[in-house]
């Protein structure tokens, strides 16, 4: 009853600060409504015993992201206020996303799924880190030259003066 | 004890709202962030899957991680070249960047 209630208020966060993201009026609003949505989801995580994930969302997601975000708004200033947000294809996306949503929730509902709960226990950082690094090596090194070549690439492309 | 069908189903409604976002929106920053919630989506996918059908194993805690790696680097690409647009173009509406169109 308790995880239900949980699991309830998480899982509103979520669904709410997602809507609010994707239809507020104003970008610095849809930025925090972002955040919301991001904290509750770690706290889901939590929720299936994945504390190591929740601390990962919370610093890079909450933390970095939601940062970074917020100086991209700030850096790209609006011209024509706050009323060209959307497209007027709006009705059109909203058709989309419901016909996604019913067929994702059609599949969801009508299949049986096995396993009644989250494998207990939590998952300790000894563990993640002897797998991390025997098991998941060489994947662990590509995603770090990822964020290399992803961090010189925006330092190149945002460089100023650089029309060469 | 809630099912693993209840995750799917807040996982399944935050994709969608972000597939929303991401046609309904015209600012490039909130296209953006509306992909960050259908990449949330998955990453709760990932990990309830990984919890309830394969305890003891991580593999699907692992591609989460992944998961959040890549979206940091895309981030900061897709800022970078927001960023490089909008001192181009003065502008990050969507609609107005059609170099590509004809």
């Amino acid at each position: 009853m308790v995880a239900w209630l949980g699991f309830g208020i998480l899982a509103g966060a979520t669904v709410a600060g997602a809507l609010g993201t994707v239809t507020s009026r104003n970008v610095v609003h849809a930025a925090l409504y972002l955040l919301v949505t991001l904290i509750a989801v770690a706290g889901l995580f939590l929720m299936l015993y994945a504390e190591f994930l929740a601390l990962v969302q919370v610093l890079l997601y909450g933390g970095a992201i939601v940062l970074v975000l917020l100086f991209a708004l700030m850096l790209t200033r609006l011209r024509g206020g706050d009323a060209s947000l959307d497209n007027p294809q709006k009705p059109l996306a909203a058709l989309a996303g419901l016909a996604t949503l019913a067929l994702v929730l059609g599949v969801v509902l009508s299949t049986q799924w096995p396993g009644e709960q989250p494998a207990g226990g939590a998952m300790g950082f000894a563990v993640w880190g002897g797998g991390l690094f025997r098991q998941w090596a060489v994947p662990f090194e590509v995603a770090s030259l990822v964020l290399l070549v992803a961090v010189i690439g925006a330092v190149a492309i945002s460089r100023p003066g650089g029309d060469e | 004890m809630i099912p693993v069908t209840a995750y799917l189903v807040v996982s399944g409604l935050l994709f969608c709202i972000g597939l929303y976002g991401v046609l309904a929106r015209r600012n490039a920053v909130l296209i953006l962030m509306s992909i960050e919630l259908m990449l949330n989506a998955v990453n709760i996918n990932l990990v309830a899957f990984s919890r309830y059908l394969a305890p003891g194993e991580f593999t699907g805690l692992v591609f989460a991680i992944f998961v959040i790696t890549v979206a940091a680097a895309e981030v900061g690409l897709a800022l970078a070249i927001i960023i490089r647009l909008y001192r181009n173009k003065a502008t990050v509406n969507v609609d107005e960047i059609d170099l590509l169109k004809w």
